[in-house]
């Protein structure tokens, strides 16, 4: 193997494919029962942790950084001078195998830069996934990008050798993407999504019906939107995520904040740093959303269209609907355990299990492990001893913030700085 | 008190809470062999490691499957007094059928040692890194901080079937080998053990490059996070990790 040759492409073609986010390896029922490589049943495994802390488990890269598109905020359009390689199928399938079988990795997630056509693109991936499947017996984990624009057939062919599909709807507004990418039409992602949602619910109902049928892509589909390039506000982003999972029926929506590659006057100017506080205030929201029964407009509506900086979305959404607590934890139900600000899904059913035996006061909720620096003030126990204070929002939420530490500390401190 | 001395083993753990029962010993301590020390107010016992008693302790546990797990989860643990912790959690559950009863601090000890262990677990099937020796087998050496290697053995069986290869555990000088078949644990020699690094095959070097760069390129230099990267990659595993030793 020409490792040099390989070597120069994999730095190129892995740099441009860093800014997808998703690195899910899981959720995918895929076992070896063939004898052959790899295995995707079990949870998901994160290999190795890049010096930004996010997770490596896939092998992330472009099949090729030639594009023909030119979109404001990505490294790899047409007008930047930039240096440009493309793998051949087989030198994926070999990087993938050779990596997979050191368990440096759980598998591929494949994207591409689009060159002569969307079609051509897509077949290309295709390629590549399918050779691992039948020519390697490979039972890792793919993750495939579907490539905006290309055609119904190809998009189920695909679903037949990936776990997950992805495309990023990238810019969450209609008129945003315009702005940033005039060529690309906001049909081409949808289309695209809608094929894989109906495939998937027609595996679902054939294998009701045979038991067994050609797997497609298990483990659902996915997409990603950049925050903070066009000014578009949380509730925008989080509105049209909640369309997304509802609609479209996706596992994941992702949320990144804009990294500035590039000077262009439609874009923030490079240096500008990279809202991270923001992006994981969403996904926190995001996280309501999904597992502890919040409803998007609880959260963000026309009063509130941004989420707080300085404290989370459940803690600012309590404060604001003080008339619900202190909840007592001996009693409450389950959902009303997950609104307490501070206590997560653990400690609810860590709560649950403790509280058959006996009735807990602050020092069993101690010993099980929940925090209560933000909880003490939402709740009631087997306890005289409890916050009676009729406190204002206002003042509650200063008591916390001064109790607690950030390092975004310095990004919302609203004393002037002297020096 | 009476102290029962058992060798070690799991099996002989079991045996030594038959003899608790059979015995009816009230005020009774279970100890390892390796770690006793002389104490002149107690009795000590020997504790025979007998398959069928440790089978029938085992058979009785059999309707509380989660403390079964944290039993043998807390004996690989490995941590100092562990056995006394186990004895009561067995007394307790069989007297009260509470096994999720995190409030009786024997059987929260048992479970936070649990979650340690099944971390330790999670982590080496991720820090694993194989070489290929020059006859094909795939070879990684592993220094976990709990023996999680009998956890580990079916994952990597079931994702490698088609690969020989051999995972060994320094700290506690033993391994599992894959044969394309099964399973078994194996124990090497030192003068085998040190040549483990000429029989490696010399392409390794131009993957071991590949994966440093591909590490290097995958990361975003505006977001750095050392903090949060140190958390999730400890410095002790480290040293295994060749993304992490650059030459």
């Amino acid at each position: 193997m020409n490792f040099e040759r390989l070597r120069e492409k994999l730095n190129i073609l892995a740099d441009a494919a860093k800014y997808d986010v998703s690195c899910s390896s899981s959720g995918s029922k895929r076992t070896n029962t063939n004898k052959g490589l790899g295995d995707s049943s079990g949870m998901g495994i994160c290999h190795s942790y890049t010096e930004d802390g996010r997770c490596i488990s896939l092998l992330k890269i472009l099949l090729t950084n030639h594009c023909i598109f030119d979109c404001a905020y990505c490294v790899s359009r047409k007008s930047n001078d930039i240096k440009r390689a493309g793998f051949k199928i087989q030198e994926v399938v070999d990087l993938t195998i050779n990596f997979y079988r050191r368990n440096y990795i759980e598998g591929l997630f494949l994207s591409s830069g689009i060159f002569s056509s969307p079609d051509y693109t897509m077949e290309r991936l295709i390629a590549v996934a399918k050779k691992l499947r039948l020519e390697e017996n490979f039972n890792g984990y793919i993750h495939l990008k579907s490539i905006p624009g290309c055609s119904d057939e190809l998009m189920q062919e695909a679903g037949l050798y990936a776990d997950r599909l992805s495309i990023n709807i990238e810019i969450p507004t209609v008129s945003g993407l315009k702005l940033l990418a005039p060529e690309k039409d906001h049909k081409d992602f949808i289309r695209p999504m809608e094929t894989v949602k109906n495939s998937i619910s027609i595996y679902q109902a054939e294998k009701k019906l045979f038991g067994k049928t050609p797997v497609y892509a298990p483990a659902g589909q996915s997409t990603q939107m950049i925050v903070g390039a066009t000014g578009e506000s949380d509730k925008d982003i989080m509105y049209s995520a909640v369309h997304y999972y509802s609609t479209y029926k996706m596992k994941r929506v992702y949320y990144s904040g804009y990294v500035p590659v590039l000077e262009d006057n439609r874009l923030p100017a490079l240096g500008t740093e990279v809202p991270m506080l923001r992006e994981n205030r969403l996904y926190q929201t995001d996280w309501l959303l999904r597992f502890y029964g919040f409803d998007v407009r609880e959260l963000l509506n026309k009063d509130h269209p941004n989420l707080d900086v300085d404290i989370d979305p459940k803690l600012s959404w309590a404060l604001r609907n003080l008339q619900h607590f202190p909840v007592d934890v001996n009693k409450a139900d389950k959902h009303m355990l997950a609104r307490i600000p501070g206590l997560g899904m653990k400690s609810v059913y860590k709560i649950i299990n403790a509280r058959r035996y006996r009735k807990l006061n602050w020092e069993h909720l101690k010993t099980i492990g929940i925090a209560m620096n933000r909880a003490k003030y939402f709740m009631v126990c087997d306890s005289k001893d409890w916050e009676r204070r009729d406190l204002e929002p206002q003042r509650i939420k200063s008591m916390i913030l001064q109790s607690s530490q950030s390092k975004y500390q310095k990004m919302y401190n609203q004393q002037l700085q002297l020096f | 008190m009476t102290r029962l001395i058992y060798d070690g083993s799991f099996e002989g753990l079991l045996t030594a809470i038959f003899q608790v029962y059979e015995e009816r010993l009230q005020d009774v301590a279970i100890i390892p062999v390796s770690s006793l020390q002389p104490d002149f107010f107690s009795e000590d016992l020997r504790v025979y490691t007998d398959a069928n008693k440790a089978d029938r302790v085992w058979q009785g546990l059999k309707p509380f499957s989660l403390l079964r797990q944290m039993i043998y989860k807390a004996y690989l643990r490995e941590a100092a007094g562990a056995e006394k912790s186990i004895l009561e959690a067995v007394r307790y559950v069989l007297k009260t059928k509470n096994e999720k009863d995190y409030g009786h601090p024997a059987i929260l000890q048992l479970a936070n040692w649990t979650k340690e262990v099944g971390r330790e677990k999670h982590r080496t099937e991720a820090f694993v890194r194989f070489k290929r020796a020059k006859d094909d087998t795939y070879i990684a050496v592993i220094e976990p901080d709990f023996n999680v290697l009998p956890l580990i053995a079916k994952h990597f069986k079931n994702r490698y079937a088609d690969q020989v290869f051999v995972i060994y555990d320094l700290k506690r000088d033993y391994g599992i080998f894959y044969d394309l078949h099964k399973t078994e644990f194996i124990s090497l020699d030192a003068a085998r053990l040190s040549n483990l690094n000429t029989i490696i095959h010399e392409e390794e070097r131009g993957y071991d490059a590949m994966w440093q760069d591909y590490f290097k390129s995958t990361g975003i230099k505006s977001r750095v996070n050392k903090k949060l990267h140190l958390r999730h990659v400890p410095k002790r595993y480290w040293k295994y990790l060749n993304e992490k030793n650059p030459d």
